[in-house]
């Protein structure tokens, strides 16, 4: 086994962090094996975020959608569907967890920062100083359906409104001075007269006008994630956020090049480069043996691509009903159907169906494969596979290359599926000295290794941050 | 229905009903808003043997200077209270006003999940017209008006929470189906001012239906489950029960009780110096706790239960918990929830069919 002299490479005190992405809504949580658990059930929350919290995570981060997914019109009925509201559940799980983080998604299209901004205070506060909000914006009528403003922004407008509701939220969390409230109950009043400042806001998105209700915790402001792979979401992020959530994590060269962009970016708009952590989704496969790992896949990709998935995506794409098909069988004749998406499924947008059906065809006729063979295949090529101690070496590698800090991880299997990667990944990943054997701090943000929230940063503290 | 006569709740936001109670808690002003001391209120008033807490909230400050002007918002302190207790049921103010009921709705769902079926809603308004500016909406000015989106408010939530069939989760593997599509329903409200389509994306609550508590002149009696009603005195309070058409009817009731270091009277006066305790039309009791327990026996003839608005609650809780549930607990007027049911068994409501269920049961019937 070759291992990197840890002094020969460009970082060679980086640490890697991980996360845990508890989803609701996919076909990668695999629900039909006799140890899948409830999805709703708040023991499935409190497993998976004390097995994270057992294995030093940086964060337990929960997804939203706003509608439950269609396609034709008709409720998508094969994957896990069905989850709580991510705030409510994560002020649940501050009051049994004590040093991870805890990340809600939450849409700013839907949403208005009076509220939003104080409930993730809120939950700031419940956890001391452990909150973190990933941004996420939507554009469309069809979860406009569910909400009194209903309709829908231009997509042009889902990151102005982003960036508006954050400058807002930013005010609302600065509104209090620290030490703001009286330290005795002798005091003449609760709070020091003039610590509290009203935020008048008027703007293309927001008029408000209001006096914020809420201490800063002890990590000053939740701590900003963000998704978005476009160039329009890169800047975004390199403006606004603390965390990129990013599709980059499987091939290093990729990660390495998106890495590098993120950095170029941050630079463009005056951050340090280092401002900013890089945790690309991944699953990640585990066996004793390399042989293992891959046969463990096998049986993954098979358990989330069912036959019924198959057709299903495979229906997607070609934009017509498959389900009578056999995906075992060989790949629909027919040409796809280019229709505009409504933002029904809105994790799929194929740019470019008929090039993905020429490209699927040529490969299935080469290798021989199924359907769904093919689908498992060319799908989404997600996750790391190997042995504990040959992942840990690839990840010493991206993280000391600065190709990666870290990974928000997918249990294929709720509530154990982190056992693994916290029992047998972590103490390999300790003894490379890239994992940490204790939590370095108390808040989200200290064990982010990031600095102070973006409007509080002094002219002194830029310069040693730069 | 058998079972105590009296169920008893406790408003817990805050340090007290009066403006100034800051000013006698056992504890610094900023100690608040911490989590230790959500949680420490949950549990004394859980180890009291309370049926129910509320928590106040709106999106306007609690207060105004000098008194206190911060307050976590109440559906994180309730599904924090939750996960940190047991038995006590658990209900979060929440004014639809200008909330999106969608939101609300998923909320709620997820609380009584997390709390596996303690979870109530207060509904209240927000009546200021800061409260406008502070969400950035319309002003909704008047009574009536606000009385709707109350209504609409509560329509909705109600109907998402039927909107997914308890089992619609079916896991089938021989289907490859992991939702039953025929047991979720879209609600299609359509009202004055909004539309919501639905379905849910939280499932089911336990309950089937939450615990709505709500004033009877501003919600309409059938959406709620427990009338909460005022009266300055007994004959009013019979006189607004009887009125209510509600399942459960519950007493509003402003309590300032002696303690072993001062009496009721001082205590109150003491508070006064600084800030008045408004008047908001309730039976209030400032005495001992003898006389609380008189005066409670004596509502247990005309309502379900009462919820207490205690002075201070450092102070009025303790003396609540150690004199006032045990003496009524001794004349069994009261009896405290047992762990493992929900709210609404431990105030003895049935669990809801669910009205889509119904529905195409029904559909099914005909069609044959």
């Amino acid at each position: 086994m070759t291992r990197t002299d840890p002094l020969d490479v460009p970082r060679p005190h980086a640490q890697l962090h991980f996360g845990v992405f508890f989803q609701g809504v996919n076909h990668w949580t695999i629900w039909s094996a006799p140890d899948s658990g409830s999805q709703i059930d708040p023991a499935s929350f409190r497993r998976v975020a004390q097995t994270a919290e057992r294995g030093l995570f940086d964060a337990f981060f929960l997804g939203e959608g706003l509608r439950l997914r269609e396609v034709d019109g008709k409720i998508h009925d094969l994957d896990v569907a069905g989850r709580p509201d991510a705030i409510t559940q994560l002020a649940a799980l501050a009051a049994v967890t004590r040093r991870i983080g805890l990340v809600s998604t939450s849409n700013s299209t839907f949403n208005e920062p009076a509220d939003l901004a104080r409930r993730l205070s809120g939950l700031d506060l419940l956890s001391e100083g452990r909150a973190g909000w990933n941004v996420v914006t939507t554009d469309n009528a069809w979860t406009g359906a569910n909400f009194r403003r209903g309709g829908y922004l231009d997509h042009a407008d889902r990151y102005r409104r982003a960036e508006e509701f954050l400058t807002v939220a930013r005010a609302l969390w600065d509104g209090w001075e620290d030490g703001a409230v009286a330290d005795s109950a002798r005091a003449r009043e609760w709070s020091v007269p003039g610590a509290v400042r009203r935020v008048h806001h008027r703007g293309p998105q927001f008029d408000v006008d209001l006096a914020p209700t809420l201490p800063r915790s002890a990590q000053g402001h939740p701590v900003i994630f963000q998704a978005g792979d476009s160039g329009e979401g890169r800047d975004f992020a390199a403006r606004n956020a603390d965390v990129v959530f990013s599709a980059h994590g499987n091939d290093f060269d990729d990660a390495l090049a998106f890495a590098d962009d993120i950095r170029r970016r941050l630079r463009a708009v005056g951050r340090p480069d280092d401002d900013l952590r890089i945790l690309p989704g991944t699953e990640i496969i585990l066996g004793a043996t390399e042989e293992e790992a891959q046969e463990k896949k096998r049986w993954i990709r098979l358990q989330q691509v069912t036959p019924a998935t198959a057709l299903g995506i495979a229906g997607l794409l070609w934009g017509i009903d498959l389900s009578d098909r056999d995906a075992d069988g060989p790949l629909p004749k027919e040409d796809p159907v280019v229709t505009a998406n409504d933002g029904s499924f809105g994790a799929r947008r194929i740019a470019d169906p008929r090039a993905v059906v020429a490209e699927w065809r040529a490969k299935a006729e080469a290798h021989g494969w199924s359907l769904r063979e093919t689908i498992i295949a060319l799908g989404p090529q997600r996750g790391h596979v190997g042995t504990p101690s040959g992942l840990a070496d690839k990840f010493a590698h991206f993280v000391r290359h600065g190709a990666i800090d870290g990974f928000n991880v997918t249990p294929y299997l709720i509530p154990d599926g982190l056992d693994d990667i916290v029992d047998l990944l972590v103490p390999e990943l300790q003894e490379r000295g890239i994992y940490r054997t204790e939590y370095t701090g108390t808040t989200l943000r200290e064990n982010l290794g990031l600095r102070e929230p973006l409007t509080h940063r002094s002219a002194r503290n830029r310069r040693q941050a730069g | 229905m058998t079972g105590p006569a009296l169920h008893l709740a406790v408003e817990t936001d805050g340090d007290g009903a009066h403006p100034a109670a800051w000013r006698r808690a056992a504890h610094s002003p900023a100690h608040l808003l911490t989590p230790r001391r959500v949680a420490q209120v949950a549990a004394i008033a859980e180890n009291a043997g309370f049926t129910l807490i509320t928590l106040d909230d709106g999106v306007l400050p609690p207060g105004a200077a000098p008194d206190p002007v911060g307050r976590i918002g109440a559906v994180e302190r309730a599904a924090f209270a939750a996960a940190s207790t047991s038995t006590i049921g658990i209900a979060p103010v929440i004014p639809v006003t200008y909330a999106e009921p969608f939101h609300v709705s998923s909320q709620l769902a997820s609380l009584d999940h997390i709390s596996a079926g303690r979870a109530g809603w207060v509904v209240t308004e927000e009546e200021r017209p800061e409260a406008a500016r502070a969400w950035g909406r319309p002003l909704i000015a008047d009574a009536a008006t606000r009385a709707r989106e109350s209504r609409d408010g509560v329509e909705v939530a109600r109907a998402l929470w039927d909107s997914w069939e308890d089992d619609a989760a079916i896991r089938s593997v021989a289907t490859s189906r992991y939702l039953d599509r025929e047991r979720l329903h879209y609600i299609d409200f359509t009202g004055e001012t909004y539309a919501v389509k639905g379905p849910a994306i939280v499932p089911r609550p336990p309950q089937g239906q939450l615990v709505v508590l709500g004033r009877p002149d501003r919600v309409p009696a059938a959406q709620l489950d427990v009338a909460l009603v005022e009266g300055r005195d007994l004959a009013s309070v019979a006189t607004a029960a009887a009125a209510a058409g509600t399942p459960r009817v519950f007493a509003e009731v402003d309590v300032a009780l002696d303690t072993p270091q001062a009496t009721a009277a001082e205590r109150v006066a003491d508070l006064e110096r600084h800030a008045a305790w408004s008047d908001r039309g309730r039976l209030r009791h400032i005495g001992t706790a003898d006389q609380l327990v008189a005066l409670l026996e004596g509502l247990s003839r005309h309502v379900d239960g009462v919820r207490l608005h205690p002075l201070v609650l450092d102070e009025d809780l303790p003396v609540l918990s150690r004199l006032v549930l045990p003496a009524l607990s001794g004349r069994r007027l009261v009896a405290r929830p047992l762990p493992g049911t929900s709210l609404r068994s431990a105030l003895g409501l049935g669990r809801p069919a669910n009205r889509f269920a119904a529905a195409s049961a029904a559909a099914q019937e005909d069609a044959r």
